[in-house]
C-alpha cells in the first residue's frame, strides 16, 4: 500500500488525506492542533499525530522513513518549505510537495528543486479566466 | 561589516546593539509594527519594518551586499527561510541562524545554513559539564576539533598518585600542559611525580574527559 504524510490538518489538508485515503492509500495526518482532526471523518482509518511538521519525531511517528509521499499543506509558507525539504533532503521521501502562498517564495522553492502548488496563483488565474472574453 | 539581523526580539535587539559598538552597519528587520516603532525608539533608523521572510523585504534592505545575515527570531522554520533566501538569492557569504528546537540544529545545517546556535543546548551543555564532572573544570572549549582544556586536581584514592606522567595510562589525544602543586608552577614531564592535590591542566579530546577524571579523580575516591 502506498504510504503518505499530510502535515497540516486544515480545509486543504483534510482533503486531500480523505480522498487519498479513500483511493486505498496508508495516510497519516500531522497537525500541532489536535483539534484540527474533527475535520477528518469518523471513521478515518489513518494515523492523525499531535505534533509539528518540523519536528523531526513527529515525523518519525507518522512513518516518513517509509513514506512514498509527503505533502505540506498548513497554512504557513516557511512550515511547508521546510517540512518538505527536511522530507526530500534528510529522509528522502521520494516525492514531496510544498503548498506556498506567496507566489515569489514559490518560485524560489521551485528554483530549489521543492514542487510548490501557489494557490495565489491559481485562483487568480482561474479568476480572470472566468471573466468575460475581452473585458480585462 | 553589514550585518543584517532578522527578527527584533531581547537577542535581536542585543546583538545590534554590540554590533553597533563595534562599529558595524547593522540592519535590523522586524515585522511587527509596534515592536519596530519601540526599537526604533532605541536604535533609531538602522530598524526596517518589514518580512525579513520576503524577497522584496531583503530587497530593499539590500541584502546582496551583506556580509552576514543573522536570523533570530523565535521559529526555526522563518529562520531557515531567510537564510536560504539571502544564501541562494543574494549570495550572501555566511548565514547564521537561531535554533530555537535542539534537534533542528541539525537540519538547518543539513538544508544549508552556515551556522547554528541554539540557547537551549548551549545551556544544556554548560549544566551537563558541572553536573556530570564535578571535579572537572572546563577552561576552555574549542567548537573544532572537538577538544577541551579542563582543570582536575588530583584525588587522594587516584591510581597516579606516587607515579610519574610516562607510567600512568592516559586516554588518548591527552596532553598535560600545567601542574600547580601549591604555589609552585611545573611544566610537566614524563619524569614528573604526581601527587595528591596536583592540580593539572589539560587538552584533551572532549570524549575523554570523562575517563581522565576516573584516573584523576575516581568517584568514591576523596
Amino acid at each position: 500500500m502506498k504510504k503518505a504524510i499530510i502535515v497540516g490538518c486544515g480545509r486543504v489538508g483534510s482533503m486531500v488525506a480523505q480522498s487519498l485515503s479513500q483511493g486505498g492509500w496508508d495516510v497519516a495526518v500531522i497537525d500541532k492542533d489536535p483539534d484540527a482532526f474533527r475535520r477528518l471523518p469518523e471513521d478515518f482509518p489513518g494515523k492523525r499525530i499531535a505534533g509539528i511538521g518540523i519536528d523531526m519525531e513527529a515525523l518519525r511517528s507518522a512513518g516518513i522513513e517509509e513514506a512514498d509521499v509527503v505533502l505540506a499543506l498548513t497554512n504557513g509558507d516557511n512550515t511547508n518549505a521546510m517540512v518538505a525539504q527536511m522530507a526530500r533532503d534528510i529522509f528522502k521521501v521520494p516525492f514531496v510537495l510544498a503548498r506556498i502562498n506567496d507566489p515569489l517564495r514559490a518560485d524560489t522553492y521551485l528554483e530549489l528543486g521543492i514542487p510548490t502548488v501557489c494557490q495565489t496563483t491559481i485562483i487568480s488565474n482561474i479568476i480572470l479566466d472566468k471573466l468575460p472574453k475581452g473585458e480585462y | 561589516m553589514y550585518v543584517i539581523i532578522v527578527g527584533g526580539g531581547k537577542v535581536g535587539l542585543n546583538l545590534a546593539k554590540e554590533l553597533l559598538r563595534d562599529g558595524h552597519e547593522v540592519l535590523l528587520i522586524e515585522k511587527n509594527k509596534n515592536r519596530w516603532a519601540m526599537l526604533e525608539r532605541d536604535l533609531g533608523e538602522v530598524v526596517f519594518l518589514g518580512d525579513g521572510c520576503e524577497m522584496r523585504t531583503l530587497q530593499e534592505v539590500g541584502c546582496s551586499r551583506a556580509d552576514v545575515v543573522v536570523a533570530v527570531t523565535g521559529h526555526d522554520e522563518d529562520n531557515l527561510t531567510i537564510c536560504q533566501l539571502a544564501k541562494r538569492k543574494f549570495n550572501v557569504p555566511r548565514t547564521i541562524a537561531r535554533v530555537n528546537m535542539p534537534q533542528n540544529e541539525y537540519v538547518l545545517k543539513a538544508l544549508g545554513v552556515d551556522d547554528t546556535i541554539c540557547g537551549t543546548r548551549i545551556i544544556y551543555d554548560l549544566i551537563k559539564q558541572e553536573i556530570e564532572v564535578d571535579q572537572v573544570h572546563h577552561l576552555a572549549t574549542f567548537k573544532e576539533g572537538g577538544l577541551d582544556i579542563v582543570e582536575i586536581t588530583v584525588s587522594e584514592g587516584s591510581p597516579v598518585v606516587g607515579k610519574s606522567v610516562k607510567d600512568i595510562n592516559l586516554p588518548p589525544r591527552c596532553l598535560f600542559l600545567s601542574l600547580v602543586r601549591g604555589n609552585e608552577f611545573i611544566v610537566p614531564t614524563g619524569d614528573t611525580m604526581l601527587e595528591s592535590g596536583d592540580t593539572i591542566i589539560s587538552l584533551i579530546d572532549r570524549q575523554e574527559v570523562g575517563r581522565l577524571r576516573e584516573l584523576l579523580a575516581p568517584r568514591g575516591g576523596k
